[in-house]
């Protein structure tokens, strides 16, 4: 069963981050390849990865289909995603166990959603 | 012809070497790339006269290398192993596949490394076909299977008698669970895919050939038998899931329903009456009326009614409601799944959702009706089932 787990930022994650000296940030860094590393070795971790700031956002839109984009910063954006893992694991509870070892957890902004198969039960 | 050959000589050939030099983890890996040598070679050079000698030679070789290439202080008795050649037809063990599919579900793993370790060790699938009928990447797969050989490294090849109903058990999940995972409604991208419920089907055919007379093996052959008969009406042109009571009945295939029927009819006569046998009781009288109205849902229910005793379980008791309301009608059939939302595991299942919807909806009440059909479609995990439901809730009226 595949689960996303979805990681925000938020204006106090991210002056947390900033306050932050070079050797904590190598910890925490070094925090999440031990995670990696352990998620790699159980087999459950597809994919994950760390995304750049909103300021490198660009808005898609598209009218008489051609696509527009509107550069950031978003401003108004109080949280914002700052990061994902795609997991493979046994169960829900397992996903939420694995989403209470990311570090933003502790600001409260990971969120764990299933992901939609293609599984269809006889009806 | 040569890919069903090699699948189905590979727990014979991964007995042998393990038989022969213990370790399984390390055989495994040898069957591994003996099994990949003949799918690159049978093909240009032609089926050898002994398939099974072959890949036992070239295994074993394999296998010595490895060791070579381990330590040289081992050299000396690797020197012994060579001299000594490999039977070209060794004594066929008769349980194979059994002590095979014994030893990946284990009980030290979890459900997808048993599931996963099945398919490479007693299936012969390759690590890329596993991950692609799973639609995970090959290194998910490849974790998966190496973390369980090194789990299982050091456990006794073969099995103490009074741990095997139990150990059994496990197997026959494992091997339904694969049926199930490969029961999926995909039409495109399926080219590449190995057909799981073959697979799973495959597997319990082997199983059953060295336990004929065990009634849950055959119970859960005649199941899946049952189940995949009604494939080909399970999904229309394009792609949507078609409940039972809709489906083209004239599409199921024949044959299988036959071959389900004639065996859960012996195994029930014969062997002591076990869930699977009674799982593949219900999809028998489905299979056997001629059209939905035919169908004898009485029997359905006496059988829902053993194996609540038998088995219980959350689905066990929500199918048990649908059979009810066909027998007492809808409104009786409400009142018992009233009954039922005392269940925890039911509680949060979108299943309920989508029971309660139907039988509002044959009671005449569409507006109850649509918005229990459309509260199911926000909760299920699956996006056939999703498009069903939400088609069934806009047939009740606009938004």
């Amino acid at each position: 069963m595949k689960y996303v787990v979805l990681i925000y930022g938020n204006p106090e994650s991210r002056r947390a981050w900033e306050g932050m000296s070079d050797e904590q940030r190598a910890a925490g860094l070094a925090y999440y390849q031990q995670l990696n590393d352990d998620l790699d070795a159980s087999g459950e971790r597809i994919v994950s990865e760390r995304l750049a700031f909103p300021e490198l956002t660009k808005r898609v839109s598209v009218s008489d289909g051609a696509p527009m984009t509107t550069d950031g910063p978003f401003a108004e954006a109080k949280e914002f995603l700052a990061g994902f893992y795609l997991l493979d694991c046994e169960s829900f509870e397992r996903a939420v166990e694995i989403a209470g070892r990311v570090p933003e957890a502790s600001f409260g902004v990971v969120e764990v959603r299933p992901v939609m198969g293609l599984h269809g039960p006889e009806l | 012809m040569s890919e069903d050959l090699l699948r189905s000589l590979a727990p014979q050939v991964l007995t042998a070497l393990v038989r022969r030099y213990g370790d399984f983890d390390a055989c495994e890996d040898a069957v591994q790339e003996a099994l990949l040598a003949a799918a690159q070679q049978w093909p240009a050079d032609g089926v050898p006269d002994h398939p099974k000698g072959w890949l036992i030679t070239t295994a074993s070789r394999r296998r010595i290398e490895q060791w070579r290439s381990e330590t040289a202080r081992q050299r000396r008795e690797e020197t012994v192993a060579l001299a000594e050649p490999p039977d070209p037809e060794p004594v066929a063990a008769v349980d194979d596949t059994l002590t095979l599919l014994l030893l990946c579900c284990h009980p030290s793993l979890t459900r997808p490394s048993q599931v996963a370790l099945t398919l490479r060790a007693v299936g012969g699938l390759t690590t890329a076909e596993i991950a692609r009928a799973f639609l995970v990447p090959e290194a998910t797969i490849g974790q998966r299977i190496s973390r369980a050989k090194q789990k299982l490294r050091g456990t006794r090849f073969a099995l103490p008698e009074a741990e095997r109903p139990e150990r059994l058990a496990a197997v026959l999940q494992v091997l339904y669970l694969i049926f199930t995972e490969g029961h999926t409604a995909s039409s495109g991208g399926a080219l590449n895919r190995v057909e799981l419920t073959s697979e799973a089907i495959r597997l319990v055919r082997q199983l059953r050939a060295e336990l004929p007379d065990d009634g849950e093996v055959t119970g859960l052959l005649a199941l899946m038998l049952l189940t995949e008969a009604r494939r080909p009406a399970r999904v229309d042109a394009s792609g949507a899931l078609v409940p039972l009571a809709s489906q083209d009945r004239s599409l199921w295939n024949a044959s299988l329903i036959a071959e389900g029927v004639s065996l859960i009819t012996g195994a029930l006569s014969t062997a002591p009456v076990g869930p699977y046998q009674l799982q593949a009781a219900i999809a028998a009288v489905h299979d056997e009326a001629a059209t939905a109205e035919e169908t004898d849902w009485a029997e359905i229910l006496t059988l829902y009614d053993l194996l609540r005793v038998v088995a219980p379980g959350p689905m066990v008791t929500l199918n048990r409601v649908v059979a009810f309301a066909q027998v007492h009608g809808p409104s009786a059939g409400l009142a018992e799944l009233a009954g039922t939302a005392s269940d925890p595991a039911l509680a949060a299942s979108h299943r309920v959702d989508a029971v309660r919807a139907h039988l509002l909806e044959l009671s005449g009440d569409g507006a109850g009706a649509r918005g229990a059909y459309l509260a199911a479609a926000r909760r299920t995990l699956s996006l056939p089932e999703q498009a069903y439901l939400q088609s069934r809730a806009a047939r009740l009226g606009p938004g």
